[in-house]
């Protein structure tokens, strides 16, 4: 059944929605003007050039990449043996593992935000990076989790059993035949982990520090203070840094697997 | 062969510890902080007394943010209903290449961090923006969407849609399109066969779409606070207020708890309803 | 001392016994069928061999050395698997090669031996596919390969051929007959296709709801079940009552048949026995004179056979004809139906349920 021509129309108008200020904000970025204005012509890269020389702004940049780069890698660390347990084995406590470990995807972040402040107050961390990477973890544990487990349900038990059969101890099992089979969802669940880190924003204003701030909470305080096109280019830059992870993750996994999920 | 009894809970326990250590524990504190005494000039102090909670419930200003961000929450959800829902119908009868094209485009802008298209709202909905510009070549003139609850749904709705869109579109793709045949056949009309057959397999789709959504906006922190303005105070810009302007840690953490809770009821309730009436029925 | 024996071996689930006190002893380079229904115990019986499941009571004895409590990477036996659990991220020759290099046979060694191997399984020009791109045919022997390259003491087949087509089915059947005739390793094969496990099959094992029924060599097992359950799950069966009279069957009044090597030899005078008639034992008989007058009731065509479906004194019977040209029987017509004397097989008495 073909979709009629309202129904199209309608889709155009969503299409267009949802488009819209990722499409504005990455023109207006262009802009040769003082003003946020969408530029007609002249095209320049003034506020791009602004963007890195602000020292506050590229500091934020490292601090974010250095975070999501750690947080990615030490979530996938965590979610390998995880998900190898909560798909592989029965044991009890499974159940109410993996919901504690998804939890952060049911917890508002703005929760999670002020509870680990109180946690970094009483403990006397608030300026660490690594307790910020540590939380970050937490909250993109559960993306690399999701992926971790559905390419482990996916796979056929008895090709395990099979290499046993043929004399592989459990160790080599895993090394020849578990891992590269879960390979596609390490790698896409370290991306997608990488890319929820480095956008983060609404628990890392509670918990970053004048030293720790990351490039949302500084675009955010920023923002909220005063409205230039120099953050139209920070903006445009992220979604430039966005598209380029999106479409290594179509490569290696597959962006529709990633977002919707394995049917 | 079995593998040891210990053997899962070493593979879990890095996991778990680091969960138990950042999120048990964490909020555990939280929920004893709400229970603390707060004074402007001491700050927060031991002691425990159930007057933040009091203080909370009987303040009309309170109950006035609640409010707000309940309605703001619920038309966001209603709007993600009424747009994503027909969308991924839309989407689920377009032939490839196209489908999983807009699907992307749909979907993608998830991955663009929050901040951005809040930002990239305000430049839209601004009084100089698109929208504007379009109302005052239109005749209508120039109407106020920045700092008001236009802004903030609007954004809101934005940021959510690929909330609403995954579930429903989940939900139609295990649609078996000779279940509608066979309704077909047996003389249904094509109203019938979508009311009867194809709505109530869609509706779990809808019903955790709906939930996502709603939690997601109830507890929104950087639309309200780039878009509302100091005058649309949610929750979420509430409590950020409380922690890091007026630092009465006690208030926040009871506000934040209190959002917690709701959370959980809705949720608890929405799975409820799941489970009884369509696991039951539909596995 | 036979080559495989499991002793009393027992596994059960709980209160759920999938299997039952399990005997069975295999000689070196036999092909035993393990045959029955789904849930009779065939599966647990194969994944207790391999070491997947621990068994709950009883042993297993291998060439003499017992092996009921080693993991399953050390047994070294050769298993194919219901669903072949090729490895997908590897070719067809290093699928193959798998088992040879966990046992550190050199490169040199291993490629002449996955080579020969292939050859043998007609995959050779195959090698460096990948399972993705191979017919459920050409997967299924890979698997086979796998499991035989590295010259196993025994091999293990979980419903091999259920994953096919029919004509493919048969096909590989003979295939695999051939191929473990050749290599002579002693075979064990799980199914639940009965024609499968009679054709290729040195002796088939019988189970039903955890337990054996019967072992014996195909054509005994066909023409002596020794229950009911057999009667009619090995091939079809007409199954009557009757009276032992003085050295004969009486299956109706005035109707009696001799108990020559039926079987019923040592039943009581007066007793009541169950008797099974298989279809195609029975026959019209040419001109008037046969033991029975029958009424067709519904026929079938199966190419190289008629199935009828015919009313009696005795009841309802299935008679099975060969196709062999005459014209056929038509429906609602009467005929006499005949067989020869020493068909009839009495069923031991069943035990108290």
């Amino acid at each position: 059944m073909k979709n009629g021509p309202l129904s199209l129309l309608f889709h155009s108008l969503v299409v267009a929605f949802m488009l819209a200020p990722l499409v504005v904000v990455c023109l207006v970025a262009f802009t040769p003007t003082d003003t946020l204005q969408v530029p007609w012509g002249d095209y320049s890269l003034r506020w791009f050039r602004a963007v890195f020389a602000h020292g506050d702004m590229v500091q934020s940049f490292w601090n974010s990449l250095g975070v999501a780069l750690v947080a990615a890698t030490l979530a996938v660390l965590l979610a390998i043996p995880a998900g190898l347990a909560i798909a592989r084995l029965d044991f009890p406590g499974r159940q109410a593992l993996n919901g504690l470990l998804m939890s952060p995807l049911i917890v508002p972040h703005l929760v999670l935000g002020v509870a680990m402040l109180r946690l970094f107050a009483l403990l006397g961390v608030r300026g660490s990076s690594m307790w910020l990477t540590l939380a970050h973890v937490v909250i993109i544990t559960p993306y690399a989790l999701r992926l971790m487990v559905s390419a482990l349900a996916g796979s056929d038990r008895s090709i395990e059993q099979a290499a046993q059969s043929l004399g592989a101890s459990r160790w080599t099992t895993f090394r020849r035949i578990t891992l590269p089979l879960m390979l596609p969802g390490i790698t896409g669940g370290w991306m997608l982990a990488f890319i929820n880190s480095f956008d983060e924003v609404t628990m890392s204003i509670f918990i970053t520090s004048p030293q720790t701030v990351t490039l949302p909470v500084r675009m955010y305080m920023l923002a909220t203070e005063s409205i230039d096109p120099m953050l139209a280019a920070v903006s445009a830059l992220i979604v430039g840094l966005t598209a380029a992870v999106m479409l290594l993750l179509d490569r290696l996994y597959g962006l529709d697997k990633v977002l919707v999920g394995q049917q | 062969m079995k593998p040891g009894r210990t053997l899962p809970y070493a593979l879990v326990s890095p996991a778990l510890a680091l969960f138990a250590l950042m999120v048990l524990l964490p909020l555990a504190l939280t929920a004893l902080l709400s229970f603390q005494r707060f004074s402007y000039d001491t700050g927060v102090q031991d002691g425990f007394t159930l007057s933040t909670y009091a203080n909370m419930l009987g303040d009309s200003y309170y109950w006035e943010v609640f409010g707000r961000t309940a309605w703001i929450a619920l038309l966001t959800t209603l709007l993600c209903v009424l747009i994503g829902a027909p969308e991924a119908y839309i989407l689920s009868r377009m032939g490839a290449p196209w489908r999983s094209i807009f699907l992307l485009v749909i979907l993608a802008p998830l991955l663009v961090s929050v901040v951005v298209r809040a930002f990239g709202w305000g430049l839209v909905l601004g009084p100089t923006g698109f929208v504007n510009q379009f109302l005052e070549w239109v005749g209508i003139g120039r109407v106020r969407m920045l700092y008001t609850p236009i802004a903030v749904v609007v954004a809101l709705v934005h940021v959510m849609l690929p909330f609403m869109v995954i579930p429903v579109w989940t939900s139609l793709q295990k649609l078996d399109p000779q279940v509608e045949n066979a309704a077909l056949s047996l003389g249904a009309s094509r109203f019938t066969v979508w009311r009867r057959v194809v709505l109530p397999q869609v509706t779990p789709g809808l019903l955790s779409g709906g939930l996502i959504v709603f939690a997601l906006s109830a507890s929104a922190l950087a639309i309200p606070g780039l878009l509302g303005g100091r005058r649309i105070k949610m929750v979420a810009t509430l409590i950020y207020d409380e922690y890091l302007h007026e630092l009465n840690w006690p208030l926040g953490a009871a506000i934040a708890l209190a959002l917690l809770v709701v959370n959980l009821a809705v949720m608890l309730a929405t799975n409820a309803v799941l489970e009884g009436n369509y696991r039951k029925r539909m596995g | 001392m036979s080559f495989l024996v499991l002793e009393g071996l027992s596994k059960s689930y709980g209160d759920v016994h999938a299997l039952i006190d399990m005997n069975l002893a295999v000689e070196r380079g036999e092909f035993v069928g393990l045959l029955g229904p789904s849930g009779c115990g065939k599966t647990t019986t194969l994944q207790a061999l391999a070491g997947f499941v621990q068994a709950t009571r009883g042993r297993i004895v291998l060439d003499g050395r017992d092996i009921t409590d080693v993991p399953p990477n050390q047994r070294g036996l050769g298993i194919v698997f219901q669903s072949y659990a090729l490895f997908p991220h590897m070719t067809v020759a290093q699928n193959v090669a798998f088992g040879l290099e966990m046992r550190q046979v050199s490169r040199s060694e291993r490629e002449r031996r996955v080579g020969r191997m292939l050859e043998l399984v007609h995959l050779d020009e195959l090698a460096a596919r990948y399972p993705r791109e191979l017919s459920g045919g050409q997967r299924q022997r890979v698997a086979v390969a796998r499991a035989l390259v590295i010259e196993p003491p025994m091999l293990l087949l979980d419903e091999p051929l259920s994953n096919l087509d029919a004509k493919l089915r048969e096909a590989m059947q003979f295939e695999l007959r051939r191929i473990q005739r050749k290599l002579g390793t002693t075979t064990l094969m799980v199914t639940h296709d009965q024609a499968e496990a009679l054709s290729i099959s040195d002796r088939v094992v019988v189970m039903h709801a955890g337990r054996v029924q019967q072992i014996d060599a195909p054509h005994r097992l066909y023409e002596h079940p020794q229950s009911r359950f057999i009667s009619s799950f090995v091939g079809k069966t007409n199954l009557l009552r009757a009276t032992v009279r003085g050295g004969q069957l009486e299956l109706a009044p005035g109707l009696r048949v001799p108990l020559g090597n039926s079987g019923g030899a040592h039943a009581a005078e007066g007793s009541v026995v169950t008797v099974c008639l298989r279809p195609e034992k029975l026959a019209f008989a040419d001109g008037a004179e046969g033991r029975l007058a029958v009424r067709v009731e519904e026929r079938f065509f199966l190419g190289s056979q008629w199935l009828y479906r015919v009313s009696s004194a005795l009841g309802e019977l299935e008679v099975s004809c060969a196709n062999d040209g005459r014209p056929p029987h038509p429906e609602q017509a009467t005929a006499q139906l005949t067989w020869p004397d020493d068909v009839a097989r009495v069923l031991p008495p069943e035990p108290d349920a």
